[in-house]
């Protein structure tokens, strides 16, 4: 029963789900939109567990004094900090117990948890995102170092991709007649990702979507039970 | 003779009217075919004077009210969230404010619910064909039929990569994307997870797998749980292995980049749903020294996991590996359908080649949606 459930529950929000897709008339739109109401109001309830999940497995480190427990502690901190602000003086326009806050708003220009969001969290999102150009360059290093054919090949579109996405490849190469237009690199990059670069994420995509139709047919018969944890 | 020279006399004076109401403004509102019943289709073609127009609607009392005047001699405009049945009244005037002139056309149209999408024939056909073939090789998988399947070296390498954890000591690292469970990349990532916690029990290594989404976190969690207990260790399975993380995109890297420097896991897999921490993530990991494997459906991202990582599951491969893995004979057929469905792709492009050079143009028009 346990696990013939989950399966005749998938096979009927599948089957329905599918064919609504293709009739437009009631009941499917309905049933859509009421299955995907029931989703997120389940996500809601998981919420709850993520952070019950996060607060337990902080809270253990820091009691075991496992290893690099300050980092927990300081998680714990940010969340409670985070939490507490939030609940008293709310975000935005939203009031929290204490109302609206107007005293702290005038001192710090913003709701504290606005303010926290906007100067703590943000410039350390930021941060994160900022390291990517760093690893794009050492990546890029690895990727173009010529050993060969296809690195070579690969080096040679790149350089020319990214010069013709500056404004230096129009210095390089506009001295070029109208006659080879073509030649100029702003051109020959746009023809690189018009044609060889879409033809090869189509390909990828239709790939891809051929997967998603017998996954999902698979999951629908009840044939894949991976997700289940496998089992006959 | 006198008499096809009467036949042809009756066609031309037939045609001459046709001929004049063609040249004719003409406004007309009908029912938006193929659609579930709440909209209309107003379309018009007006006299090539006409400088601007108004485009209105009768309300309950017969009064009308201007709700569209973007100006085209020939356009169409739909009118939407409307009542299912209802009937709408509408009129049309043409202004040519250089003469001082217009004219006005009245129409009306009831609206239906459509019992199928015409313009999604193609894809039905499509959908019907692939399915059909999949459902065919699933048949003869089981009968016992043997199925060629090509060799996906990253799924080969699981074993040595869990191999290797279990040698050196070190943790797996398995990251589910940071899709929610609605995302069928999630899914597929949720069925290898559940051969890898299998294995990563009968050798007795840990198995980290941090989550984005709390959603993730269950189904992942139930999936590793069953996992230990098919494999016999149910002793062995951690809860706490299987955490949340954090639900902002950064936060969430921050979090697994810090697992990967202090951890050092032996082997990482990277599967589901990845954006713009695809790199951040397995750059990370190429610098603590792991086996990495990664796939994903975002063809954006594949190009940094080719380059980070030891193997990368390219399109299609990420949906099949639960299957390739099981080797199971039904589920070996459907990926055997999988192909027939390349096949049947490759045989459309070269034909909607041919036929746009030909010019024929109903070809693509079918299948970007024209069905109707």
């Amino acid at each position: 029963m346990k696990r013939n459930a989950p399966l005749v529950v998938a096979f009927i929000a599948g089957l329905v789900v599918l064919v609504g897709g293709f009739i437009p008339r009631e009941p499917f739109p309905s049933i859509e939109s009421t299955l995907i109401d029931w989703f997120m109001i389940i996500s809601g309830f998981a919420i709850l567990l993520g952070q019950a999940s996060l607060l337990h497995l902080n809270i253990t480190r820091v009691k075991e004094k496992m290893p690099n427990w300050p980092y927990y502690l300081a998680g714990l901190i940010s969340f409670a900090l985070m939490l507490i602000v939030g609940l008293l003086w709310g975000m935005e326009q939203t009031p929290g117990l204490l109302g609206q806050g107007d005293g702290i708003v005038k001192s710090l220009g913003a709701k504290p948890f606005d303010y926290l969001f906007t100067n703590a969290f943000i410039p350390l999102s930021a941060t994160m995102f900022s390291l990517l150009a760093f690893y794009i360059a050492s990546a890029a290093y690895r990727a173009f170092i010529i050993r060969t054919f296809e690195s070579n090949l690969l080096m040679i579109t790149a350089v020319i991709v990214m010069l013709g996405r500056t404004s230096f490849a129009q210095l390089l190469t506009g001295w070029i007649p109208d006659k080879l237009s073509f030649l100029r690199l702003p051109e020959l990059t746009n023809f690189i990702m018009e044609y060889p670069n879409t033809a090869a994420q189509r390909a990828i995509l239709i790939s891809a979507a051929l997967g998603i139709v017998g996954a999902s047919l698979r999951i629908i018969l009840g044939i894949e039970r991976s997700y289940l944890g496998g089992g006959k | 003779m006198k008499k096809i020279s009467l036949l042809f006399i009756t066609i031309l004076m037939g045609l001459f009217p046709l001929a004049i109401w063609a040249n004719q403004p003409v406004f007309t509102a009908e029912d938006m075919p193929w659609d579930d019943g709440t909209a209309v289709l107003l379309k018009w073609n007006l006299d090539s004077k006409a400088d601007s127009l108004s485009l209105q609607k009768a309300d309950s009392l017969g009064v009308y009210h201007e709700f569209f005047n973007e100006f085209s001699t020939q356009g169409q405009h739909i009118e939407s969230s409307l009542e299912i049945g209802g009937t709408y009244k509408y009129r049309l005037i043409a202004y040519n404010r250089a003469a001082g002139d217009s004219s006005v056309f009245t129409g009306s149209a009831t609206t239906k619910a459509q019992w199928f999408d015409m313009n999604k024939l193609s894809l039905l056909i499509l959908l019907g064909l692939v399915c059909g073939a999949i459902l065919y090789y699933i048949y003869l998988g089981r009968k016992g039929k043997e199925l060629f399947i090509r060799r996906i070296s990253g799924l080969d390498s699981m074993d040595e990569a869990i191999g290797r954890a279990t040698e050196k000591g070190k943790p797996i690292l398995f990251v589910p994307g940071l899709s929610d469970l609605g995302d069928i990349q999630t899914i597929a990532a949720l069925n290898i997870l559940s051969p890898l916690a299998q294995k990563s029990a009968e050798y007795g290594t840990e198995l980290l797998v941090p989550c984005r989404s709390s959603m993730v976190m269950s189904a992942a969690r139930e999936t590793v749980k069953e996992a230990y207990m098919q494999a016999g260790r149910p002793d062995a399975y951690r809860e706490e292995n299987i955490f949340y993380l954090s639900d902002d995109q950064f936060g969430f890297v921050a979090g697994v980049d810090g697992i990967m420097l202090r951890e050092q896991p032996a082997a990482n897999f990277f599967l589901g749903a990845f954006w713009a921490e695809s790199l951040i993530l397995t750059e990370t990991g190429f610098g603590t020294g792991a086996i990495q494997t990664a796939g994903t459906g975002q063809p954006h991202q594949l190009p940094f996991f080719v380059v980070t990582c030891d193997y990368t599951l390219i399109g299609e491969e990420l949906y099949a590996a639960s299957a390739y893995i099981s080797r199971d004979p039904q589920q070996l057929g459907s990926l055997k359908g999988h192909d027939f469905g390349k096949l049947l792709v490759i045989i459309l492009v070269l034909v909607g080649v041919v036929t746009e050079i030909l010019g024929w143009g109903w070809f693509k028009h079918f299948f970007e949606g024209g069905g109707g």
